[in-house]
């Protein structure tokens, strides 16, 4: 095992270890199935919703690169500036730029995973900028110094009384309550100001439509739409998959988004920004800066079958669903993107060095395939990124493939392949295996053993009792 | 070569990239249709739903039921557009009532803290309705400018029944927009709202804590 496959391992450790962080998300995800569920009463019209879904998002990938340039040209017509970025080095220097030109002091955030990605905060307050989030559990988070362990509901793992002690902790003035209602007006207040004084507002995007040149963001704070409303400067960061091409591809990713992640019918707001001030407006940014981000997105391009993570919306039904996911958290993935569609978006931008053991931390129980709105084969994606994690070959389209190959592993299954293949040594072997009577409790089946109860080992071989019945030669 | 040319270039050399467009059938979407009566059943009960307070009046009424609306909620200041036919009955039926009504007739940058810290409610027209999802399809323009529905505690929300449609696809469609949208157009489904606390529900955070709709017909 390398370094990050050791570490992801303590980390799941660790998880499982913790009792509070188990019972805060197993009552989250099964508040959020059963929500889910809900929703979609009718079987049928939501096969038929996933199938447009699906659909919709496979055509915007289809055509992606004249969609881009369609998205830039309609969005440069509507006043949008629109950049590109490569990496997120380059993402991180744009942004930069734009704030350093606009007061150069302070950045209020919408919720963005995209900016999580670029780890965007730390590259701002490295440069004396204040990035202040403000999405209620993004900022939770951030007071807290974490990370987001879901990509919706970021701070799912804190219960009310922990973010009640950290508000105490952390924020001046504040006495301890365990009331929902009074935390959240505590983070609203001290926020309002902020809102008013920030140089720029920042936010992901949801969709982009490239006919009109539009952003679409949702959300149900309202933070999103002051964010990108009251600051003089709007800076919007995506990836390049998020691109559809019509107006009508809205409305089936809308009623397939916030039923998936939630259960909820439609979030309190859709905010649909197609320029910035115009001649006679009264308020809403003066510059709108659309960033468009590569980061290994070009890369899952080029295979159709990493294609299919492109299709993603966000949504976190997969994690809301995984059983994995349910047990360990967010956190011991140790990356931006968790559960399932991190599993397989993470090798991917990262490499198999880095992110290889991820695909691992799944039963395959292919719930998440189940669930996706845009029928991303994630059970088939693990599969094939197990593989690459372990197979060597410079002309993968996955970078470090093969950095998660163990020798002795190889070795295992190299000797299985021979067992199976040479009907005398596989005789050999297992008559030799029921002469043991046991399994042999080393190495990993020590550990599995440990919590299991090891199986018996018949005394007599298949072959053997086949033969004693007179059914084989 | 530029990152967009590297970016576009890398995608364009994909096999299977600028392939013909797939077909999207929207039919399952298309088929949701119910009668008038059905969708401002459906619209007012999914905005009940999510703790708007539906007001079902009529185009002569609204006005005055708006004005005892701010008597009781305790609204000072009320801010509409004067010049449109909602903020012009609006204005006319709160004259003498105590409440002081005010137009966004400036821009933000002259009375940022007032808008944020003084103004109590805010009135706007309501340009569709959306049966599906429980709707208010709202188009700020220079005279209900976009914080208008946003940073006041009340917003007020006048809606014709006549208005009312099955999907944001078909609203869409109507509008007509082709290739150029306006500025801002909103969807708004209740008072803003967090669950970011355990999960617990919680109106009323950086939008409105009050979504009120005056349901004409
Ligand atoms: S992979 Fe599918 S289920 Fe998971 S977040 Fe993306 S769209 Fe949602």
């Amino acid at each position: 095992m390398n370094r990050p496959a050791t570490e992801f391992k303590e980390r799941i450790q660790r998880a499982l270890d913790d009792p509070q962080i188990r019972t805060n998300f197993r009552r989250a995800m099964d508040g959020l199935m059963a929500k889910r569920a809900a929703m979609f009463p009718d079987a049928d019209e939501l096969e038929q919703l996933r199938d447009l879904g699906a659909a919709v998002r496979r055509n915007a990938l289809a055509r992606l690169p004249g969609l881009l340039e369609k998205l830039e040209a309609n969005c440069q017509r509507n006043g949008i500036i629109v950049h590109w970025a490569e990496s997120v080095a380059e993402a991180n220097a744009i942004v930069l730029d734009i704030v350093r030109k606009h007061g150069g002091k302070s950045v209020i955030k919408g919720k963005s995973m995209v900016s999580e990605e670029m780890e965007l905060n730390h590259h701002l307050e490295a440069h004396g900028i204040e990035a202040l989030e403000s999405d209620l559990g993004e900022y939770i988070v951030q007071l807290a110094g974490e990370t987001p362990s879901h990509i919706i509901m970021p701070a799912i793992h804190k219960n009310t009384r922990q973010i009640a002690e950290l508000f105490v902790e952390k924020l001046d003035g504040v006495e301890f309550t365990e009331d929902a209602e009074a935390l959240t007006a505590i983070a609203r207040g001290l926020l309002r100001r902020k809102f008013l004084d920030a140089d720029v507002g920042l936010s992901g995007v949801n969709f982009a439509v490239a006919e009109t040149g539009t952003l679409c963001l949702i959300e149900n704070e309202g933070n999103g739409r002051l964010t990108t409303t009251a600051p003089d400067v709007h800076v919007a960061v995506t990836g390049i998959e998020k691109v559809v091409e019509t107006l009508d591809d809205i409305t089936p990713l809308l009623s397939l988004l916030p039923r998936s992640a939630t259960g909820q019918g439609i979030t309190t707001y859709v905010n649909m920004i197609s320029g910035p001030r115009k001649q006679g407006e009264r308020d809403g940014p003066r510059e709108v800066h659309l960033v468009l981000l590569d980061n290994g997105r070009t890369t899952s391009y080029v295979d159709p079958e990493l294609r299919t993570t492109l299709q993603c919306i966000r949504c976190g039904a997969c994690m809301n669903h995984c059983p994995v996911y349910a047990r360990i958290g967010g956190h011991a993935y140790g990356t931006v993107y968790p559960g399932p569609i991190g599993e397989i978006l993470s090798p991917q931008l990262l490499g198999c060095d880095e992110a290889g053991a991820l695909p691992g931390a799944s039963t395959l129980c292919g719930a998440c395939g189940e669930v996706c709105p845009v029928r991303i084969p994630i059970p088939k994606m693990l599969v094939r990124l197990r593989r690459e994690a372990v197979t060597r070959d410079a002309a993968s389209p996955v970078k470090d493939a093969g950095a998660q190959r163990s020798t002795s592993e190889a070795l295992i299954w190299k000797a299985w392949a021979r067992i199976h293949a040479v009907p005398g040594l596989y005789s050999l072997v297992t008559r030799t295996a029921s002469a043991f009577k046991k399994m042999p409790v080393v190495g990993p089946l020590k550990a599995w053993s440990s919590v299991r109860t090891p199986p018996r080992v018949a005394g007599r071989t298949l072959h053997q009792r086949m033969a004693a019945r007179g059914s084989t030669k | 070569m530029s990152a967009r040319d590297n970016i576009l270039a890398r995608l364009r050399v994909a096999p299977g990239s600028g392939a013909t467009p797939g077909v999207r059938d929207f039919g399952v979407i298309e088929a949701l249709e119910w009668t008038p009566a059905e969708r401002a059943e459906r619209l007012v009960r999914l905005l009940r739903s999510v703790n708007t307070e539906v007001h079902e009046t009529t185009q002569a009424t609204w006005p005055g039921l708006l004005r005892e609306l701010c008597v009781a909620k305790g609204v000072g200041r009320l801010c509409l557009a004067p010049v449109t036919p909602v903020g012009a009955a609006a204005s006319e039926a709160l004259a003498g009532s105590g409440v002081a009504t005010l137009a966004y007739d400036r821009d933000i940058e002259a009375w940022r803290e007032e808008l944020f810290f003084e103004v109590d409610a805010g009135l706007t027209a309501v340009t569709a309705g959306i049966a599906e999802t429980g709707s208010l399809f709202v188009v700020p323009t220079p005279d209900e400018p976009r914080l208008l529905s946003l940073v006041p505690p009340v917003h007020f929300a006048v809606l014709s029944r006549a208005v009312i449609a099955n999907t944001l696809l078909e609203v869409l469609r109507a509008q007509g927009y082709g290739a150029t949208m306006p500025t801002n157009v909103l969807l708004i489904s209740g008072p803003s709202k967090t669950a970011d606390i355990e999960q617990t529900l919680v109106y009323g955070v950086h939008g409105p804590n009050q979504l009120v709709v005056l349901l004409t017909d």
